[in-house]
């Protein structure tokens, strides 16, 4: 090994324990008996136990767990749509607006888009009484909001990287648009569409800061909870929380990922 | 017009529903973002003009046609006279551009290496590196910060560590002091810089590298004439990944960081939760909108060069 790639090598572990080792960390410490969050006193399940005793934390996980799930399949539905628009359509009026609309949720600081989305809603309310209170319905909306720009994203590289002659020929046998659509199209980015909506169900799950602006009284998503209890300091609970939601999470993208790459190999060989 | 082998002519009424088809999925988006994302920053704006006040919604209207009106506009720039006037906006704003511009400083220098390997590894191994980049990702935001805070506390990790070994005799204040907001921005974005800056690094072609070699350039001048240029578009995303979303970071401040960590969106959130001051919380999103603006075309540009 010469100079460089030593130094590229000890980068990479550097860089690779950096992202690893405080998560091990805190799973570590979720086992711990001991009710002083950092010393270790023995191994234990009792935060596990705790945690499932915790209504407020179950509720807020079940209210969280139901809007990831509706808010990733509108945001599916609308950014696919909204990849085809931006690599299918060709030409039409405002294009470049819309590559910008897409383009800036991805960046756009969480106060801002939380903040001018509160003021929105309040100022639909007074102008057409719609939404009558917020809560689960209008973080949904929220949620939709930013994850279809991602859900996009991710269409749009894959459309863009896939041969059209499949396409091509359906259209010259006299399909129409959207037929070509529904029965070419769909099936063959299908795995995209897949990790856009994982990746926009995990986006919702985790938001914090657009939620406490979009939310009202009463609705309190399970990021809101663990942020309120944090604030304090470290809590043993919140690392068993931690713990159930990094594994759960870690072990279905991994799952995800295999099927998708199990299905690539197969397209490839057939 | 019997030529057998081509496409029948589309009837009218195909042609109608094609019309339809493509006004439906380009409209549908287009319509939701336009309404759920861009008309909300001008009705920030327009707030922004308008007067707090005790009430349901707490600001005053910005048109008022009633009898007893003295005009029918009421507007005022005295929320932005307000931002000019005390100094903790000014070092918010200071403080945010800072803390953001060093952190992507710090995210480039270690992610780079970091893509450079990726991009240079074989592919069985770039794909597991890739899944260890990408993994923390999509693992959640708020609890990776979270981890920080058993490690740097008082009783925490490092400070054990460091006892243990002898190396100090007292904890060290690293829990709530900037240090900790610089650490836990670069922890919690350095997969935003890697990706960007892999897929260019992935794509380029070694000719030119190799032809700088044979001609005796020293590795370092290959890689600040070739390799550096070329991975330009690469870093400018992924700068602006880093940059743009950490100007405005709220949650990383408010955990990591100390009473002097003063960061904007910390200070808008505050401003809007616990002063409930609307128009003055609305007058701080603009001006950090027109802060962002320049970062948001140059990462505009950056993704429409990839088409």
């Amino acid at each position: 090994m010469n100079r460089s790639s030593r130094f590229v090598f000890s980068a990479l572990c550097f860089g690779f324990a950096f992202l690893y080792l405080p998560i091990l960390v805190l799973i570590l410490f979720s086992f711990n008996d001991s009710s002083l969050a950092t010393v270790w006193g023995g191994f234990s399940l009792r935060w596990y136990s705790a945690l499932l005793n915790n209504e407020q934390i179950i509720d807020a996980a079940l209210l969280s767990l139901k809007i990831a799930a509706v808010s990733a399949t509108f945001a599916t539905i609308l950014g696919t749509m909204a990849g085809l628009a931006l690599t299918q359509m060709g030409r039409y009026r405002g294009r470049l607006i819309f590559t910008g609309l897409i383009a800036a949720p991805l960046v756009m600081p969480e106060v801002i888009t939380g903040l001018s989305l509160l003021l929105m809603f309040v100022s639909l309310q007074e102008l057409i009484g719609w939404p009558v209170s917020r809560g689960a319905s209008t973080i949904t909306i929220a949620h939709i909001t930013f994850s279809m720009a991602y859900v996009a994203v991710i269409v749009q590289s894959r459309l863009g990287s896939m041969d059209q002659s499949m396409e091509e020929a359906a259209m010259d046998l006299g399909g129409r648009p959207m037929q070509v659509a529904f029965d070419i199209t769909l099936p063959l980015i299908a795995p995209s569409m897949l990790s856009g909506w994982l990746l926009a169900f995990t986006l919702s799950l985790d938001d914090l800061v657009i939620a406490s602006f979009t939310s009202g009284a009463g609705a309190s998503t399970l990021p809101m909870v663990i942020f309120s209890k944090i604030k304090l300091g470290v809590t043993p609970d919140i690392n068993a929380l931690a713990t159930l939601i990094i594994g759960t999470v870690s072990i279905g993208i991994l799952l995800a990922s295999w099927v998708i790459f199990k299905q690539n190999k197969r397209h490839k060989e057939g | 017009m019997n030529d057998v082998s081509g496409p029948k002519k589309p009837r009218y009424s195909q042609l109608l529903g094609d019309k339809l088809w493509r006004n439906f999925v380009i409209g549908l988006p287009y319509f939701w973002l336009f309404l759920f994302f861009l008309v909300p920053f001008g009705i920030v704006f327009k707030i922004s003009l308008a007067d707090p006040i005790v009430a349901q919604p707490p600001f005053t209207a910005l048109f008022d046609f009633g009898a007893n009106a003295k005009s029918w506009l009421h507007a005022t720039f005295d929320n932005y006279l307000f931002l000019t006037e005390d100094n903790l906006y000014w070092i918010s704003y200071f403080n945010s551009i800072k803390i953001a511009g060093i952190s992507t400083l710090l995210c480039l220098l270690l992610g780079y290496p970091m893509a450079y390997g990726i991009a240079r590894s074989t592919p069985t191994v770039r794909n597991v590196l890739l899944m260890l980049v990408i993994l923390p990702f999509w693992t959640s935001f708020l609890l990776r910060v979270y981890a920080w805070m058993g490690l740097l506390g008082k009783n925490g990790m490092v400070n054990g560590l460091l006892s243990y070994l002898g190396l100090i005799d007292a904890p060290l204040e690293m829990l709530y002091t900037n240090g900790a907001v610089y650490l836990g921005i670069v922890y919690t974005y350095i997969p935003f810089m890697i990706l960007p800056l892999y897929a260019t690094l992935e794509k380029m072609d070694l000719d030119l590298q190799d032809a700088a070699a044979d001609l005796g350039a020293k590795p370092w001048q290959v890689f600040v004439d070739t390799t550096l240029p070329l991975s330009m578009p690469g870093i400018i995303a992924g700068s602006m990944l880093v940059f743009i979303p950490a100007l405005g970071e709220f949650v990383i401040p408010t955990l990591l960081g100390g009473i002097d960590s003063l960061m904007i969106g910390r200070t808008l959130y505050d401003e809007f939760f616990v002063n409930r001051d609307w128009p003055l919380a609305s007058a701080v999103a603009t001006v950090l909108l027109i802060i962002l603006v320049i970062p948001i075309m140059l990462f505009q540009r950056s993704q429409q060069e990839k088409e």
